[in-house]
């Protein structure tokens, strides 16, 4: 029998050596070379040596695709895939009802059943009753299908999760000449272990086929895409590219300044790859030293970035209120995470918004802004770059761990489509000029940098004269230059456009997002837009400042609801900005992103309140 | 007459800035500015080539007194800053001035790093053993015991050994020079801006204020001669009036003989290789301290080692050369696209 739907979730768990993230980032190339609508997000195990088969060691993989509706990595599963007790275990709270889950009955045996933290075993008691088990020993098939080969025991058992995945592809009628030439191509220099795994998927597939105790298959519809080119992108990847476009539209050499710290690392794994672009990546000390020397090299005319996570965001502090005196153009980006302190380093959060809007001694204004979806990280990382530079300000730019190492389709940009950055470089002489002359629409000094002839000035994190742009403890000219800082990122205002919404004729209630929560923000309200139901949505991405429109579109609603992943810092700041407005909240703070079945739930409640 | 112009771009007091300088009256400060002015005028230095990075402390105040560019950072970071200078504009002559609380206390760790890597920066650390700009507290290089605002009762630490700490975190140039003596100072800061990689000069400065004479014992006029072994390479390490002592090895160890005493002649003296790969003797120069030898002076070490920024760049360049992508677009349409028509 073969049901057809709309979307479905995939959920790809199994102990951190079971090879999920493959299983699952290669069912993904396949789906999206099909033309489908994909968002995938990877659940890591928080401690990278936890103990085999136990829960802490569980590693997932989930993607949600199909033709329509899919805006975030989806809730639950519609298919679970667990490798092992632990993963079962991990998973056994949050699923669909009727779900299908596939099992590895081999490593189910009585001690790992303890291990994951069950009293009895769950394929014998009555707690998957309501799902649609498929349990095959999948271990010893592989092993059996690989007997041919002579591989030790261990390289043969890597290749389970390649069974697992043929079994998948034929669930959903999908093909797989993809996963085996990615085989081919990968494995050129070790034609055994390519051989291996492609044996494994074929096995794995065939089995499904054969097997009866497979009752039922899924086929999903492509979905009907804006013709182009796509791929599939991470949003640390985006971001780092998104960089290199804009530093490349600038006509400078991209430095980054960083230092490793979870989630945000890919992002300089990701630029480092690329020194052939004339990209300077410098792996610095400490989180400290990562900005430092950025700043260094925004002085010195580079585009200058630095990336991390929240407890690094804390130790740059100092340092981004050292750029905001010296208005020195430096990219900031903080792939958020749950904190305080070490926090929760591999699960997602928006709680260090407030820290990037006021966290710094003195009056220190910055612009921030954040991406929405993993693909529009390269935007919102080229248009950081571009208000940097055109503005002489630090932008800090939030992502999100759920943005970071989620996936989807990018449509592929050329060089060509992108604004050019006009960077505020002055290169020869002006008798006038003075280091913190300003022009008078965005109040912007201008970027000499050192090495060019007869401009020689300093610089530096002492207050400095309006005028001359010496030292001054002056009072008056400290309150004139604290009103400058202040008024000329308040002006970034009038050279982004005007905030959007979605719900033209509603009334009654607009829900409130920022950062990546985008998509499933849009899915809930979509859903009760659908049917009928009097909501709106809007979503910033420009942060501080505000579009200027923000007050009226606000004004045209009874309600509104700001969501996020925090106890309410976007709506607070909002109160702050515009506090002629009622803001309602609806937080989370869990370490997890929100679902969309419990925000459509908040929604209808304050829509049905009077 | 072109030769003699291109000799002399600048005078020395043509790299001063129309500032105000505002340390004070008899402070040590006055003479490294001098040194450095003289310095760069040797070297023909171009103004606008040369960029000034300082932390937090009396010396940071530095790059404003300089007509070149000049950044005044934030207290223990200019390494860190200048390591980025450095990196996005290599052609530049860049210089760091920092003090002993900016560079050895709070900015420690990008110190020995910046030290570790051997990117090709000139350090200059004003080392005055004390906190001047706080008012007077000890410093990592105050000596154990030393009695100050923040330690009425002497202090129970010990200090930092400068030249060990940075042949410790693999320094290739180290020198030491007395605030007293600009000729000395000039002809150091000018070897510091040949030797490429990491150059760190050590000047021992004096707070008139709040430490004054914590060095005279080395460098007042009337001690310099005994109690100053200025080093040259490829010269005896002889001191001492008209030169009559000097240093040779006596097993694993220095001892200080007098020339013409017990048979001693020049040739007994130990000649200074301060390009030695070698940190053992260069560590030995160090640790001397009064009495019983005088204190090593000038360039202990000048090693040559591979540079951070010219492998950085390097790397950058054979890159260029070698990639498969020409452009960004080359990159983004890379690997696995899909077309939906
Ligand atoms: S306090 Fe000491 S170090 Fe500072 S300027 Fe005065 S004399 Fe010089």
């Amino acid at each position: 029998m073969k049901t057809t739907l709309e979307s479905v979730v995939i959920k790809f768990a199994g102990d951190s050596g079971d090879g999920m993230q493959l299983a699952g980032t290669l069912f993904t190339d396949t789906t999206a070379v099909l033309g489908n609508e994909i968002a995938t997000f990877p659940d890591f195990p928080s401690e990278i040596r936890a103990p085999q088969g136990t829960v802490a060691g569980v590693s997932g993989f989930q993607v949600h695709f199909g033709t329509s509706g899919v805006h975030s990595p989806g809730d639950a599963p519609d298919v679970l895939v667990a490798m092992n007790p632990a993963a079962l275990k991990a998973n056994l709270h949050n699923l669909k009802p009727a779900c299908t889950i596939l099992i590895d009955v081999d490593s189910f045996g009585k001690k790992d059943i303890e291990k994951a933290g069950f009293v009895t075993s769950p394929l014998e008691d009555e707690s998957l009753s309501d799902y649609k088990v498929i349990d095959a020993p999948i271990t010893s098939l592989t092993k059996a299908a690989l007997a041919d080969l002579g591989l030790d025991n261990k390289s043969a058992d890597r290749c389970k999760n390649m069974f697992t995945l043929g079994m998948v592809f034929w669930l959903f009628s999908e093909p797989l000449e993809q996963t085996i030439a990615f085989f081919e191509q990968k494995f050129k220099k070790n034609p055994t272990i390519g051989e291996a795994n492609i044996i494994a998927l074929k096995a794995g597939y065939n089995y499904a086929l054969t097997v009866e105790a497979i009752k039922s298959s899924f086929t999903v519809l492509p979905a009907k895409k804006k013709p182009g080119v796509y791929r599939n992108i991470t949003g640390n990847q985006a971001t780092a590219w998104g960089l290199m476009a804009a530093a490349k539209k600038a006509g400078k050499p991209l430095f980054l300044g960083s230092y490793p710290i979870t989630p945000a690392t890919d992002i300089m794994h990701e630029l480092t790859k690329h020194k052939w672009a004339e990209i300077k990546v410098f792996q610095a000390e400490d989180e400290i030293a990562g900005i430092c020397s950025t700043i260094g090299a925004a002085f010195a005319g580079n585009v200058a970035v630095t990336t991390t996570s929240g407890p690094g965001m804390a130790l740059k502090t100092e340092a981004i209120g050292l750029a905001v005196m010296t208005e020195l153009p430096i990219v900031i980006v903080n792939v958020q995470r749950g904190g305080p302190s070490t926090g929760l380093p591999t699960k997602t959060e928006q709680s260090d918004l407030l820290q990037a809007i006021w966290g710094r001694n003195g009056e220190s204004p910055v612009v921030v802004i954040s991406a929405s979806t993993p693909a529009d990280c390269f935007d919102w990382a080229f248009e950081a770059t571009r208000i940097a530079l055109e503005h002489m300000t630090p932008v800090i730019l939030l992502t999100e761990s759920y943005l970071g190492n989620g996936a989807e389709p990018w449509k592929i940009k050329t060089l060509n489509q992108l604004p050019e950055i006009k960077p505020l470089t002055l290169e020869t002489k002006d008798a006038s000029w003075r280091p913190y002359n300003r022009d008078d629409e965005k109040l912007a000094r201008k970027w000499v940098v050192p090495g060019t002839p007869e401009m020689q000035h300093r610089i530096g994190g002492l207050e400095k004269d309006e005028c001359t742009g010496c030292v001054s403890h002056n009072p008056q000219n400290h309150e004139v230059m604290v009103n400058i800082r202040s008024e000329k990122v308040a002006r970034v205002a009038n050279f982004i456009p005007e905030q959007r919404y979605k719900g033209k004729d509603a009334k009654k209630l607009l829900v409130v997002g920022w950062g990546g929560q985008f998509g499933i923000l849009f899915g809930a309200v979509n859903e009760l837009q659908k049917e009928g139901k009097d909501i709106a949505f809007t979503h910033f991405n420009y942060i501080n400042p505000l579009p200027k429109n923000t007050a009226e579109i606000f004004s045209k609603f009874d309600k509104i609801l700001v969501c996020e992943l925090n106890k309410g810092q976007f709506a607070n700041y909002l109160r702050a900005v515009l506090p002629q407005f009622n803001y309602e909240q609806y937080n989370k703070v869990q370490g997890l992103p929100f679902t969309v079945k419990e925000l459509k739930a908040k929604f209808n409640e304050l829509l049905e309140e009077k | 007459m072109e030769a003699t112009t291109l000799q002399c771009l600048f005078k020395p007091k043509d790299y001063a800035s129309d500032q105000e300088v505002k340390w004070c009256p008899g402070c040590g400060d006055y003479a490294i500015i001098s040194a450095v002015q003289k310095a760069f005028s040797e070297l023909n230095l171009k103004k606008e080539d040369v960029a000034i990075i300082s932390g937090i402390g009396c010396s940071s105040r530095f790059p404003y007194y300089m007509d070149t560019y000049g950044f005044h950072t934030i207290h223990g970071r200019p390494a860190a800053v200048a390591t980025g200078v450095k990196l996005a504009n290599p052609s530049l002559s860049v210089w760091m001035i920092s003090g002993d609380g900016d560079s050895l206390a709070i900015g420690g760790n990008h110190f020995i790093h910046a030290v570790r890597r051997n990117i090709n920066f000139n350090l200059i650390l004003f080392n005055n053993e004390i906190y001047g700009l706080t008012k007077g507290q000890y410093s990592p290089t105050s000596e154990r015991g030393k009695i100050t605002k923040s330690s009425p009762f002497g202090t129970v630490e010990s200090p930092f050994s400068v030249g060990e700490l940075v042949l410790g975190a693999q320094g290739q140039f180290y020198a030491r020079v007395p605030d007293t003596d600009v000729k000395l100072m000039a002809q150091v800061m000018i070897e510091a801006e040949k030797h490429q990689g990491l150059s760190m000069v050590e000047v021992l400065q004096n707070c008139v204020i709040f430490n004054d004479k914590t060095h005279a014992a080395i460098t007042a006029k009337e001690n310099k001669a005994n109690n100053q072994l200025i080093l040259e390479h490829g010269k005896p390490m002889l001191f001492g009036e008209n030169n009559s002592k000097g240093l040779r090895l006596n097993g694993l160890a220095l001892e200080v003989v007098t020339i013409g005493e017990n048979g001693i002649t020049e040739k007994d003296i130990l000649v200074h290789d301060a390009h030695a790969k070698s940190t053992i003797l260069h560590n030995m120069l160090i640790q001397m301290k009064l009495p019983e030898f005088p204190i090593a002076m000038g360039v202990i070490r000048n090693a040559d080692a591979p540079v951070f920024d010219h492998g950085f760049t390097a790397q950058i360049e054979q890159q260029k050369a070698s990639s498969k992508y020409e452009t960004i677009d080359d990159l983004f349409v890379s690997g696995n696209t899909f077309t939906i028509n």
